[in-house]
């Protein structure tokens, strides 16, 4: 006697076949470029073209400029994160837009942007030069300038995000405590927003490693001053392709580490 | 003190004296936080007065406003808010730190603190991973190391187990008994601000409803909310020659009721219920019928619809006597001498 009806036995849906491959061809396109970076690495020869002077000078640039964006990205983006996710103002939607534009805005538009404000003949550029003989574009201090500008919206994004979803009843128990806004600024918000802190920082060094657009627009291409590892790898490829694939290598390890930190915070407990 | 959250308004007026542990005990939403984080500073009067041992603290009226950091008030947060990044003894350091007392001195205040709670071994622990008892007793302490002048409690037992509620309540109590200041908590439980406090304000819908002693309090109600805590039947009225005219419809006469606004108390283990009209005794009869038969250990409280309405709380032999059930009409007989009347 058949029974009435069948037991369950599934317990997951099944896939349509179609996504499934849709979904291969994608993870492909992700993968591909990697293994094809993998594959053709001089590997013989990449610990001398590491130790080649052009290499370390982008690589030393690199690292200047971008860790210097980050640390005037976290001067003046937690100011701005804070105004932002504690206080209501009019014009606070506008500024969180003009904030956040950066990160859509082609770098591109971004270094043409700059020019108009710090170049010779900019809004503050001219001033800047007469008054404190201070020139941007096509300088160290440029580059730094343009990867902030691009970089920095990552770090308040995140700051701010953390500073919203945090319990702001640990300030009023500061508060209740002695501690004046100062003090609960530093010794209770900043450490309870630390890892938005940390991954904010993170994310807006990793983006102004990679910035490319907004740097040769802005600050040129000049190899020791303003040649970061992005642009030297965009020039090695025409002259010296090995040299190319290992600063390449050199920045996939980094996003790769980057990506590796903060993996309980993108990639969850899967 | 008056202040207005949207549309929720609290208008509050009370007076504490020194070395006095007062319990604000309300419903939920009657206004408790809001009161505390007042006096705190944390939440700006609309109006009113904030003073403490002579120092006017806060009043819009005449642009006075001391920030939270500078009133000798500390407080005792619902859920503790220990500092989670700062190991216990630095949580208990604080309050000192705040304030300028060099490290190792805050420190050592601290450690004595730790010691009078009795955590001293915990002092290097996170606060996460301490009991609900724990942390309690860190959170006061924290809060005692600065010294301070009025000492404001929010539901200190809401996040604690009930099983342990009955000894860390004892101990709060010591530890509170040890502070010679004001301590002010705020609780929707009745057994606790009974059982902690000298005296309570009873808080609902933003307003003071009564004040006093906890006897006083449970012996002369004054609010619906207080009658239910108690468990007696409360009605209002106006006296005249021994007969109350009561406000929600019918009448009650009780011995030596004066005149004027008052309140009546009928305590339901003193009203009887018969199956048919009583003749005799009982002053007050009139004829309900039962809404709702609730047992209660050895007892039963049967809610009565009728002029006025009322409950009773008979034995479960009376109701099998009297055949009750949901919706059966009975005669219900209060004497005179059983109503407890004063003026409202």
């Amino acid at each position: 006697m058949a029974l009435p009806f069948r037991k369950p036995t599934r317990v997951r849906p099944a896939a349509p076949a179609a996504l499934l491959v849709l979904a291969a061809v994608g993870a492909a396109f992700f993968l591909l470029p990697l293994i094809g970076l993998l594959l053709r690495t001089p590997w013989a020869a990449a610990w001398d073209q590491l130790r080649s002077p052009e290499v370390l000078t982008a690589l030393r640039l690199s690292l200047l400029a971008s860790f210097s964006a980050t640390a005037i990205a976290l001067v003046f983006g937690v100011p701005l994160a804070w105004t932002l996710a504690r206080l209501t103002f009019p014009g606070r939607a506008v500024l969180r837009a003009m904030t956040v534009l950066p990160m859509v805005l082609p770098p591109v538009v971004g270094g043409v942007a700059l020019l108009l404000v710090f170049g010779r003949r900019g809004l503050l550029g001219g001033w800047l030069a007469s008054t404190f003989g201070i020139h941007l574009p096509f300088t160290t201090a440029g580059a730094i300038i343009a990867e902030t500008f691009v970089a920095m919206p990552f770090l308040v994004i995140t700051v701010e995000a953390g500073l919203r979803s945090m319990d702001t009843r640990f300030e009023d128990a500061a508060r209740t405590l002695g501690a004046s806004r100062w003090t609960v600024l530093w010794r209770v918000t900043l450490p309870l927003v630390r890892p938005s802190l940390l991954a904010g920082a993170v994310l807006c060094w990793a983006r102004a490693l990679g910035e490319f657009g907004a740097t040769i627009t802005f600050a040129g291409n000049f190899p020791g001053r303003t040649q970061t590892m992005p642009l030297a790898v965009y020039l090695a490829l025409e002259t010296n392709p090995d040299a190319a694939i290992v600063l390449s290598l050199v920045l996939l390890a980094v996003s790769l580490a980057v990506l590796i930190g903060l993996r309980d915070r993108w990639l969850g407990a899967s | 003190m008056r202040l207005g959250i949207g549309a929720f308004e609290l208008d509050v007026d009370f007076k504490v004296e020194p070395g006095e542990v007062v319990a604000v005990l309300g419903p939920n939403g009657a206004g408790k936080t809001s009161l505390l984080r007042g006096l705190a500073g944390l939440l700006p009067l609309d109006a009113g007065r904030v003073a403490l041992e002579g120092m006017v603290l806060e009043e819009p009226a005449a642009g006075v406003f001391v920030p939270s950091e500078r009133r000798p008030i500390a407080m005792v947060f619902q859920d503790y808010l220990l500092f989670p990044h700062l190991t216990v003894v630095e949580n208990v350091a604080f309050g000192l730190r705040s304030r300028g007392t060099p490290r190792s001195e805050a420190t050592a205040t601290a450690h004595r603190w730790l010691e009078r709670v009795a955590l001293q071994q915990e002092a290097q622990r996170k606060p996460a991973s301490l009991s609900g008892g724990q942390a309690q007793r860190v959170a006061l302490a924290r809060a005692l190391a600065t010294n301070p002048a009025l000492l404001l409690l929010d539901e200190p037992m809401a996040a604690l187990d009930a099983s342990t509620r009955v000894d860390l309540r004892r101990d709060l109590r010591r530890h509170l008994e040890s502070f010679r200041g004001v301590r002010l908590l705020v609780t929707h439980d009745p057994v606790e601000g009974m059982a902690m406090a000298d005296r309570l304000v009873i808080l609902e819908q933003g307003r003071v409803l009564q004040s006093g002693s906890p006897a006083e309090v449970t012996q002369h109600p004054r609010s619906r909310y207080v009658a239910d805590l108690v468990g007696v039947n409360l009605f209002r009225g106006r006296a005249s020659h021994d007969v109350i005219t009561l406000a929600e419809g019918g009448s009650l006469t009780a011995a030596g009721a004066g005149g004027g606004d008052v309140f009546a108390v009928v305590h339901p283990r003193t009203v009887a219920l018969y199956r048919t009209r009583p003749d005799g005794t009982p002053r007050n009869v009139w004829e309900g019928r039962a809404l709702d038969l609730d047992r209660q250990g050895d007892r039963v409280r049967v809610q009565l619809a009728g002029a006025p309405r009322i409950v009773a709380e008979v034995t479960p032999a009376a109701v099998r006597e009297l055949g009750l059930d949901r919706g059966d009409t009975v005669w219900i007989g209060v004497k005179a001498t059983e109503i407890v009347v004063y003026p409202a």
